[in-house]
């Protein structure tokens, strides 16, 4: 069976993961920098916020979403969408809301804020898992062509 | 709709009572506190009043003074009028949380009943807590008697609130000698009280769903350094703000107040720079030893935080000796007072003999006599033209002699 290589901006706004955190530009000097380093999340009103979905949000520069860690992952998840039965499970665990799922439907990874926690891949019920953890610089396309098989239950 | 309190145009209410009574006529929507001894009646009024319907507040009673402060801080971000009080022990366990309140740039009033902090365990009056505060980045106000409670308290909130400063504010008074001894108080009407605090106008308020925002951020060294800088500017630059709304308050009540208080210092040769209740019985002994001949005075700092380096310059000039006093033990240096009151005096065209005297530990009472003494030591100084006495003294203590540190000068 064909698998497709998951698209790295899947559900992605324009400014996804585009600073760097410990890249050094655009810091500020003491005039600058907001009150009481209170960060507003949003750039003009979020009233309706809550009712948009996140590629529609006007997330500002403060908000983590405009920021990228994936540097510091060094395994990274990859996500089968052919073995996945959508139960959720990973995007109720993830730590850092980068699973990406829309109607209930398991899309793939937001590989600008996943950590590499290898926590959805724990808790994924399938046989075998649609979460598997690998080398960052693993090519996607290649180990889903080289899936594992389900595995039997070894007889007691 | 509040039940109206009666008020008659002249109340005798001990320093508590009128710390209380600034937070109901303020409106204060939010006290979260854990009372401890003496500024337990504070909170505990406040609650009286919101329990029999004088105010529509909520008094939330937590299991800590950190968890007061930061249930303080929980109601401030959220956009309300807040405030709590504290003394000692319970101040020492805040300490943590003021700074978080000064760094997210919270207009918290917080009422300290000045205490010794243990050990030996003690109840009473000293500046230990309120030193504890002294670079916590909060405005610090000091009330004198059980008037100047009240007015420095409802004078807070107009200061913490305003946009230009958004700091929180203590105001301090004395242990039991100011926050029990009951006075002669003048109130504002409600209306007329509630007209000049006015309502709050939130910033950065967590209940605008308009507009979402993260209190607590994480900065590193890369950040935080800008951040505090920031800050420490805010603070400095409250000073033309707290005299505005001192104007303003004086205008309104007859009273007034300044960051910095002079008394008899016009043809002053030696002075007394003290905080708090000792203020009082200085201004006695200065005029009784105007009496005796000696050209005395007193200067009192009204705001201890933002400090007022150029004031006290310009009102010590003048002067030949200066007597700084410490009510708090200094723990191996100059009294912390000493050597702001030394750092604005260096920098004056007089350079004159600055000594230091530790008093009233623990709520010790430091007498007339005992202030007559230290003016006397003074004049000896200003006569011989450099300081005849060990540089920091203790005073009104038991034992030999205690004192430290001798002049180069002489």
């Amino acid at each position: 069976m064909a698998v497709e290589s998951q698209d790295i901006n899947l559900l992605a706004n324009d400014n996804r993961g585009k600073s760097q955190l410990e890249a050094g530009f655009d810091l500020l000097g003491w005039d600058e920098v907001t009150q009481g380093s209170v960060l507003p999340s949003f750039d003009g009103d979020a009233t309706q916020v809550a009712f948009q979905k996140a590629e529609e949000r006007t997330y500002s520069g403060y908000n983590s979403y405009t920021a990228t860690v994936a540097s510091w992952r060094v395994v990274k998840p990859i996500f089968n969408i052919d073995v996945c039965i959508d139960c959720q499970n990973c995007w109720v665990w993830c730590p850092d809301s980068s699973i990406l799922s829309r109607d209930k439907q398991m899309l793939g990874i937001d590989y600008d804020h996943c950590k590499g926690c290898e926590i959805c891949s724990e808790v994924c019920p399938t046989n075998p898992k649609s979460l598997l953890m690998f080398s960052e610089y693993a090519d996607i396309e290649t180990e889903l062509s080289q899936w594992p098989q389900k595995q039997k239950k070894e007889k007691k | 709709m509040a039940v109206k309190y009666d008020l008659q145009e002249r109340e005798v209410w001990d320093g508590n009572f009128a710390a209380s009574q600034a937070l109901r006529q303020a409106d204060v929507d939010v006290v979260v506190a854990y009372p401890i001894t003496p500024s337990t009646p504070i909170v505990e009024n406040y609650g009286n009043y919101v329990a029999n319907g004088y105010i529509n507040g909520e008094f939330v009673m937590v299991e800590s003074e950190h968890a007061a402060m930061s249930g303080c801080i929980g109601a401030s971000a959220s956009g309300g009028r807040v405030s709590t009080a504290t003394s000692s022990q319970g101040f020492a366990l805040m300490a943590e949380v003021l700074y978080q309140a000064s760094g997210m740039r919270l207009p918290i009033v917080l009422n300290v009943v000045n205490r010794a902090l243990a050990a030996p365990l003690n109840v009473r009056g000293d500046h230990a807590d309120m030193y504890l505060g002294r670079d916590s980045g909060w405005i610090q106000f000091g009330a004198f008697n059980a008037q100047e409670a009240y007015d420095l308290a409802l004078c807070a909130f107009k200061v913490a609130e305003n946009h230009n400063v958004r700091l929180p504010v203590m105001v301090h008074q004395d242990g039991f000698i100011t926050s029990h001894t009951a006075q002669n108080v003048y109130p504002l009407s409600d209306e007329v009280a509630y007209g000049f605090v006015g309502d709050i106008d939130p910033v950065d308020d967590m209940l605008d769903f308009s507009r979402p925002v993260t209190y607590g951020a994480q900065t590193e060294e890369d950040w935080h350094f800008e951040h505090k800088a920031k800050q420490h500017k805010a603070i400095l630059d409250s000073t033309p703000i707290i005299d505005d709304i001192f104007a303003e308050f004086k205008k309104l009540s007859g009273r007034e107040y300044k960051r910095i208080e002079e008394y008899d210092m016009d043809d002053a040769d030696v002075c007394v720079i003290g905080l708090g209740s000792t203020v009082e019985s200085a201004r006695v002994a200065a005029k009784e030893m105007r009496e005796e001949g000696v050209k005395a005075g007193v200067v009192a700092i009204r705001c201890f935080r933002p400090f007022p380096y150029e004031e006290v310059r310009e009102a010590l000039s003048g002067v030949k000796s200066i007597a700084v006093t410490d009510r708090s033990s200094p723990g191996g240096a100059m009294g912390a007072f000493y050597n702001e009151v030394a750092a604005a005096m260096m920098t004056s065209q007089s350079r004159p003999l600055v000594t230091n005297y530790i008093y009233g530990l623990g709520g010790r009472d430091i007498s007339i006599e005992n202030i007559k003494t230290i003016y006397k030591e003074q004049q000896a100084n200003a006569d011989a033209g450099y300081i005849t006495t060990d540089i920091q003294q203790f005073t009104n203590l038991r034992g030999p002699h205690l004192g430290f540190f001798k002049t180069a000068r002489g």
